[in-house]
């Protein structure tokens, strides 16, 4: 039925021409609302940048390429806060009258004790809650254990602020310090570490458990036929094959660790003591953010500013561990694949 | 056939030498004290989250329990506003906070969310983009909470002259949950088996209609679910919230316009302050917050149980 | 295509329907058709004249491209990404893949039916209305959906529960609602892959009988591994071997009892594949 004249049996765009065209806008608009998010992303950064800008100079960096542009001048804004200082001075006192000082590092060194800390509870509980989860437990206990996880998970971080306040400092970190000499306040960076090591828990032992359940049976079964018990086969079978998993467990918990807030403020304090000793009170620059805005500030102070400068380095700080993770996964990926 | 009885023979006589004990465990002893050991150890090592979860609400109990003891009485705490005079504060006006929270960061996240993940899973083409966008997403799901209240001061609060207010503050909770409703929904829809878009494509429906008709309908209590919990997230959340800049001490009923306050904050401002009476406050807060995060809980868990089916 | 109007003036069947070819006349026509996912070759060059209103099998072994043949018909190889296709299909003489050609118009006039019974969550009725509503025939919906369901002999069986969800339904009855669901919008063309496989045998029968009827109103193109089957229900019948080549096309009995070509006649009595 070859005919030369074009045929048209009724199959061409015109026909469903209005409902194709629908499709089209929700396209477009569902597209509008997914570069949202890409958005979301730019505006932090760029928030961030321009306003911490202003704490180091005396200009917002927007208002400093407009500034330029305007004159076509090329200038440098005064400097408020060095860079020198934001990264070596051990002090931090931003609301100090006569004598500011403005050093990130006993900020970056609470934050890093109170995280490190924590990664000493929630790593070895969590891997180990993990392996039972994905070796040992039945599955009647399984149905129990992994919902109090989940729960665990959803309760809010100022209602682990509370119990750090009322329960693990006095119950638990007090006597502790008392059986060292020493008496130890309303807030201490241990309390911080254990209460955030509790939060991230299920964090930990929920990712890793999915990366041991992804472990194909064959593989224990052969360990078994060699005459394996189950922890050597838990140990030496099942937790390497799923390190990756384990491993990117560890880093979103560490990341979770850095960013955490109301937890670590109720817990670890708010003075920014540069210290190792796990009973002193100390600041992590979540606490100092969160801190900061019980005391009035004018937009555009250095304090103010401050905020954003400090927000700055906790963004770029958690970003890389994402993206560690993300690379890890990958890698994960690639070997079960 | 001479190989098969020679080798008959030699099992025999192997046979008549076996050491029975060795099949028995006898030597093993170490190895099975080990396992035992290590059995316990992960045992009790699962099990400390239950008794932490157990101690932590035996101890909020107990705290608001010692409150009513020494007189503060529950229906003051929940009619009235904040009072200095522990005896006669309140928790009203952040409840109400929360609640009206709570209404405008789902407004502001599920449509978002919806949408972003039926793009992304219904139209989206699998290129270099998109999965720019899958990872970016991943990231943002990273980003602490407290660096979303600064992203609201900066562009809501200051950058659009918007204040401290309420809208805002439901701003920076939405933008922190939307990632959380993408990923539920992108699960939700993608337990949506492909017979069901073929079978709708297959009529002649266009993706939208196939979306609109077929898949968003199957993968709907899935995409509840998700935003429940997400909501979840977001009534539990403090930092952002300070960072925008609440009331300290809420002696009101906030609009969407109004300066504003939520239970998270207003616990948070009672148990800093070193007076025992106000933690017993933020104790009987920290009840009826849980209180309502047990009930949206609740009815994420029956949407899920009744209405999701699997394919 | 006169096809809106005045379907529904009896409550028969849906004979009044005016065609613009006569009966014999190629409906489908592969010329040449090549299919590659990725790097490899599904089809290789198929030529095929399909008739009108007639019973077309596909026949083959798993794996020779005759569900890929099927979902080019109506272009349902659009959804799989690494999908290329050469040469030429036409529908009525019109390349479907020509430039202006909408899949979603296509499908409109192409109906198919899938393996496994795939019905929505929905009510019975919404169902079958599902493709009315889609390509916006919402005039008569109710006679309309009866229709279709007597049409695929589901109608005494689900009369009084039409509310009730398609999934409640058993795997048979569940295919028919999507053969249902399939001819409601009245297409011209009827693609079958594998309808009964996922069936039992007395479910797959009353499907079997149901494509008989359904090829008075329909050109029917059913993929079957069933080679009985493809015997039992065919006019043509169309031999696919390994490589996504077509060996041979004929009239069913032909095929089946002198075919031309030796390799279809060892598959038929089971001598390869």
């Amino acid at each position: 039925m070859s005919t030369d004249t074009s045929p048209d049996p009724g199959i061409t765009a015109e026909v469903a021409d209005a409902d194709r065209r629908r499709n089209r806008r929700v396209r477009r608009l569902l597209f509008g609302c997914t570069s949202i998010t890409v958005l979301t992303t730019i505006a932090i950064f760029a928030v961030l940048f321009d306003n911490a800008f202003q704490f180091f100079t005396d200009e917002r960096f927007h208002q400093w390429l407009i500034g330029m542009a305007a004159d076509l001048t090329l200038y440098f804004p005064e400097q408020r806060v060095g860079l020198l200082e934001f990264f070596t001075d051990t002090e931090w006192r931003p609301s100090h009258a006569d004598d500011p000082r403005f050093g990130i590092i006993p900020l970056a060194a609470g934050t890093l004790l109170v995280t490190i800390g924590a990664a000493f509870v929630s790593i070895p509980i969590g891997t180990a809650t993990a392996l039972y989860l994905s070796e040992y437990a039945t599955p009647g206990t399984r149905k129990y254990l992994k919902p109090t996880l989940e729960v665990l998970a959803g309760i809010p971080t100022i209602v682990y602020g509370f119990f750090a306040l009322t329960f693990i400092t006095p119950v638990i970190v007090g006597p502790l310090g008392a059986l060292f000499g020493i008496s130890v306040g309303r807030f201490s960076a241990l309390s911080g570490s254990i209460v955030v090591g509790i939060m991230t828990i299920p964090m930990v032992a929920s990712i890793s458990e999915d990366a041991m359940s992804s472990v194909p049976d064959e593989l224990r079964n052969g360990a078994y036929a060699l005459g394996a018990s189950k922890y050597r086969v838990s140990l030496s079978v099942v937790l390497p094959a799923s390190i990756s998993g384990v491993m990117a467990s560890y880093i979103l918990a560490v990341s979770r660790a850095i960013g955490e807030t109301m937890a670590v403020l109720l817990a670890a304090g708010y003075s920014a003591n540069l210290t190792g000793n796990p009973f002193d009170e100390i600041m992590t620059m979540t606490a100092y953010m969160v801190d900061a805005t019980r005391s009035t500030m004018t937009v555009g102070s250095v304090e103010f500013q401050s905020l954003f400068a400090v927000g700055l380095a906790l963004f770029c700080m958690t970003l890389t561990a994402n993206l560690v993770n993300d690379y890890v996964k990958r890698r994960y990926r690639e070997v079960y694949r | 056939m001479s190989t098969d009885v020679d080798s008959e023979g030699e099992f025999e006589t192997s046979s008549g030498g076996f050491d029975t004990d060795s099949l028995t465990g006898v030597g093993l002893e170490w190895t099975h004290r080990t396992e035992s050991l290590f059995h316990a150890v992960l045992f009790g090592a699962s099990v400390l989250g239950v008794v932490v979860l157990a101690v932590l609400i035996v101890d909020v109990i107990l705290d608001a329990l010692t409150g009513l003891a020494i007189g503060l009485d529950p229906v003051t705490f929940l009619t009235q506003h904040y009072s200095n005079d522990s005896s006669q504060a309140g928790f009203l006006g952040a409840i109400v906070g929360s609640v009206l929270l709570l209404f405008f960061t789902f407004l502001f996240s599920f449509f978002l969310g919806v949408g972003t993940a039926v793009y992304l899973e219904e139209y989206a083409p699998n290129t270099r983009v998109t999965r720019l966008i899958e990872a970016n997403l991943t990231n943002l799901a990273g980003v602490p909470s407290v660096v979303y209240g600064l992203l609201a001061l900066g562009v809501f609060v200051n950058g659009l002259r918007m204040g401290p207010i309420l809208l805002a503050g439901s701003i920076a909770l939405a933008l922190l949950v939307v990632p959380i409703v993408i990923v539920a929904s992108q699960e939700a829809l993608r337990s949506v088996p492909d017979g069901m878009r073929n079978g709708s494509l297959a009529t002649g429906a266009t993706r939208w209609q196939t979306v609109r008709g077929v898949v968003l309908p199957s993968a709907m209590p899935g995409i509840v679910t998700g935003t429940i919990l997400a909501l979840a997230r977001a009534i539990g959340e403090t930092a952002p919230l300070l960072m925008v800049g609440t009331v300290w001490g809420l002696r009101h009923t906030p609009g969407p316009f109004d300066r504003f306050g939520a239970m998270t904050t207003q616990i948070y401002q009672w148990a800093f302050l070193p007076e025992t009476e106000l933690n017993f406050l933020a104790a009987m807060g920290i009840a009826v917050l849980l209180a309502i995060l047990l009930g949206m809980y609740g009815v994420a868990f029956l949407v899920r149980n009744k209405y999701e089916r699997s394919y | 295509m006169a096809q809106t109007d005045s379907l529904i003036t009896t409550d028969v069947s849906v004979t009044d329907r005016e065609r613009t070819s006569r009966p014999d006349e190629t409906v489908v026509r592969a010329d040449g058709l090549e299919v590659h996912y990725g790097e490899e070759r599904a089809l290789t060059d198929v030529d095929i004249d399909i008739p009108e209103r007639k019973v077309t099998a596909i026949i083959g072994p798993s794996g020779c491209g005759k569900s890929t043949f099927l979902r080019c018909v109506n272009r349902m190889n659009d959804q799989i990404d690494t999908c290329r296709i050469d040469g030429d299909l036409s529908f009525h003489g019109k390349n479907v893949y020509d430039d202006d050609v909408d899949p979603v118009a296509l499908r409109r006039k192409i109906g198919m039916v899938f393996q496994k019974p795939n019905p929505f969550p929905k009510s019975i009725r919404d169902n079958v209305a599902y493709g009315l509503r889609v390509q916006g025939k919402t005039d008569d919906v109710d006679a309309r959906v009866r229709q279709a369901l007597e049409g695929a002999a589901l109608w005494e069986e689900v009369e009084g529960q039409l509310d009730s969800s398609g999934l409640d339904l058993s795997g048979g009855q569940q295919q028919r609602l999507c053969i249902a669901r399939a001819i409601a919008p009245d297409p011209e063309v009827l693609l079958m892959d594998e309808p009964t496989s996922a069936l039992d045998p007395v479910a797959a029968a009353k499907i079997e009988d149901l494509i008989a009827d359904l090829a008075r109103e329909y050109t029917v193109i059913i993929v079957t591994h069933n080679m009985q089957q493809a015997a039992r229900i065919s006019d043509k019948t169309a031999v696919f071997l390994t490589g996504g080549e077509l060996v041979e096309f004929d009239d069913t009995a032909t095929i089946f009892e002198d075919p031309d070509d030796q390799r279809v006649e060892d598959y038929i009595t089971g001598r390869f594949g």
